[in-house]
């Protein structure tokens, strides 16, 4: 009986992980072979579609991406660590109404800020710029990362703090000796969860960028109306632009849980 | 609202010393919150209000010249345009169909994830990979590798030449939104299934209770916060869906799948009706407090229960 839970626990996770083993199948196929009914299961492997993909200048959409994530990643967790601290560790007067003020802007419909963002930014004569999208990307993360930080924050034992101030250590001693130590994991995670959010984002990037600042997602774009004439192609593609995401979640995946339901669920 | 809210504080409030510094203080706490604090006012509130100023100008983006101030008109015409009352009517279907397939789905994979069983944690990677794949990326798969009727895997599978897309466009949505959120669901689920305490369900199966009668008055009980805290949560981010509607049916066939952000991104960059995207985006903010209060209610509920715990 216990066998068989365990049997059919594999199958489903089979079944859910099939759609992305046959987008990795699909990626080193040639054209025909992808686009042929029944299923082709055997086929020579090929790198060709990678090839193509990396020829149609997928580069600039990577590093674009990459920029965007990693410098928005930075600025979030600059933001939001102290913050998270204000609000957790030595809090501020009114941190509740201030924790839930950060909440409600994530609640926030994208669609009903995407004609002013438009404006402003075209106003601003920043369309199209990466460093928009950083800025952009980083308010999209900051109410989540605020609070992840704090659920880990809470977890720093107040005796030992407290201990360290009656020994006579600073603050900056305090945090580099006994709170960082601590909530390091957790930073980490946030980290990866915010990057995964920022490399994935396609709405804002979708309206707000062309071909210089044009993301991972909008390379997709062109593969739309493709009718699968090029399914391999969109599969090397998809593959690719996934990749780091999926890294970033498999090695984030004990605190998944816990940044996407903004340190509500340990 | 407030005393939900108010209630988790009285319980974490930290011993604070008595305010020796007063003003002093009080800055020193609040210095390290402010940059955050002023960005997200700044990024988040400013477009707000330029959205609420926009929605009472009567402005398309074609039409040159002046763009007068017409007060309230563009919400008159949005609220008795049938539009965008099929756009909400289509986007409650599409977000109550995936929250609650997903739900149902992830309910089932956590009860299985939560026995022990060799490979559990690489099952468990395999189960939450399809979140990871890129949503647009997601959506493309299913629509040319899965859905498509000449080479897609269902039809190359099962045999037919069922046009999927076509014929049960909301329903091609909706799978590929379970497919990607499943995961979601589970994870949160099983994080609840974990916190039940093993003692009492133990207890009551030497009592003699059978599987199901635990199920049923213990295990579902303890989930329900787990429950509602997915729910909405899936709900807030699903409500937003654009990259499944824009890359898999362009809102159709004719408007079956046009739900309201792709409504506004519509009426913002193909009909240049500024004014009136505006009134639909705040009309769309508004519901979204009101969903919101309710999320914001479960929340702190579940932080009452980790203090308590």
């Amino acid at each position: 009986m216990k066998r068989l839970w365990g049997v059919v626990a594999w199958i489903a996770g089979l079944v859910f992980v099939f759609p992305v083993i046959w987008m990795v199948l699909t990626s080193f196929k040639q054209e025909q072979d992808a686009a042929s009914n029944p299923p082709s299961w055997f086929f020579t492997p090929t790198l060709d579609q990678y090839a193509q993909v990396f020829d149609r200048n997928i580069t600039p959409f990577l590093l674009n991406s990459l920029m965007a994530s990693v410098f928005s990643t930075l600025l979030v967790v600059a933001l939001a660590t102290p913050a998270a601290y204000a609000l957790s560790l030595r809090p501020v007067a009114k941190w509740t109404d201030t924790l839930f003020f950060f909440i409600s802007t994530k609640m926030m419909p994208a669609v009903a800020a995407l004609l002013p963002l438009y404006l402003l930014v075209k106003h601003l004569g920043m369309l199209d710029n990466i460093w928009t999208m950083v800025v952009l990307y980083t308010s999209m993360n900051l109410p989540l990362a605020v609070w992840m930080m704090r659920s880990f924050l809470l977890e720093v034992p107040r005796e030992v703090l407290e201990a360290g101030e009656v020994d006579g250590a600073g603050l900056l001693t305090s945090i580099r000796r006994i709170i960082l130590p601590i909530v390091s994991p957790g930073l980490a995670a946030t980290a990866l969860i915010c990057f995964i959010f920022a490399w994935n984002e396609f709405f804002l990037a979708v309206n707000l960028t062309a071909t210089n600042a044009g993301t991972a997602p909008i390379f997709l774009v062109g593969f739309i109306s493709s009718e699968g004439l090029f399914l391999a192609r969109l599969c090397a593609a998809a593959t690719l632009v996934s990749l780091p995401v999926l890294v970033a979640g498999w090695l984030a995946q004990n605190k998944l849980v816990r940044g996407l339901s903004m340190g509500a669920v340990k | 609202m407030t005393t939900v809210v108010a209630r988790p504080d009285e319980r974490t409030q930290p011993p604070v010393r008595p305010t020796r510094g007063g003003a002093k203080d009080r800055w020193a706490r609040r210095a390290p919150l402010l940059p955050a604090l002023i960005f997200a006012l700044v990024i988040t509130q400013i477009p707000f209000l330029y959205t609420l100023y926009l929605s009472t100008l009567s402005w398309n983006a074609l039409r040159p010249g002046d763009k007068p101030f017409v007060g309230l008109d563009n919400y008159v015409t949005v609220l008795t345009d049938t539009r965008l009352r099929s756009a909400l009517v289509n986007t409650v279907l599409l977000t109550a169909g995936a929250v609650i397939f997903s739900m149902i789905l992830g309910l089932l994979l956590a009860l299985l994830l939560d026995r022990k069983f060799l490979g559990r944690s690489v099952v468990r990677t395999l189960l939450i990979t399809p979140f990871l794949v890129m949503p647009i990326a997601a959506a493309l798969l299913w629509k040319h590798a899965i859905f498509n009727p000449a080479y897609g895997l269902i039809n190359g599978i099962f045999g037919g030449s069922t046009d999927w897309i076509s014929s049960y466009p909301k329903g091609a949505v909706i799978a590929t939104l379970v497919w990607q959120w499943t995961p979601f669901m589970m994870l949160i689920l099983l994080a609840g299934l974990q916190s039940q305490s093993h003692e009492v369900v133990e207890a009551a199966r030497v009592d003699g209770a059978n599987a199901w009668q635990i199920f049923r008055r213990m295990t579902l009980p303890h989930l329900r916060q787990y429950l509602e805290l997915g729910a909405l949560l899936g709900s807030i981010y699903l409500v937003n869906t654009f990259d499944a509607i824009f890359s898999i049916t362009q809102g159709g066939p004719g408007t079956a799948t046009t739900n309201l952000p792709y409504e506004i991104y519509l009426t913002t960059f193909r009909k240049f009706e500024y004014g009136e995207a505006s009134a639909a985006g705040v009309i769309v903010v508004i519901l979204t407090i009101i969903v919101a209060t309710f999320a914001l209610r479960v929340i702190s509920g579940l932080f009452k229960m980790e203090e308590h715990r």
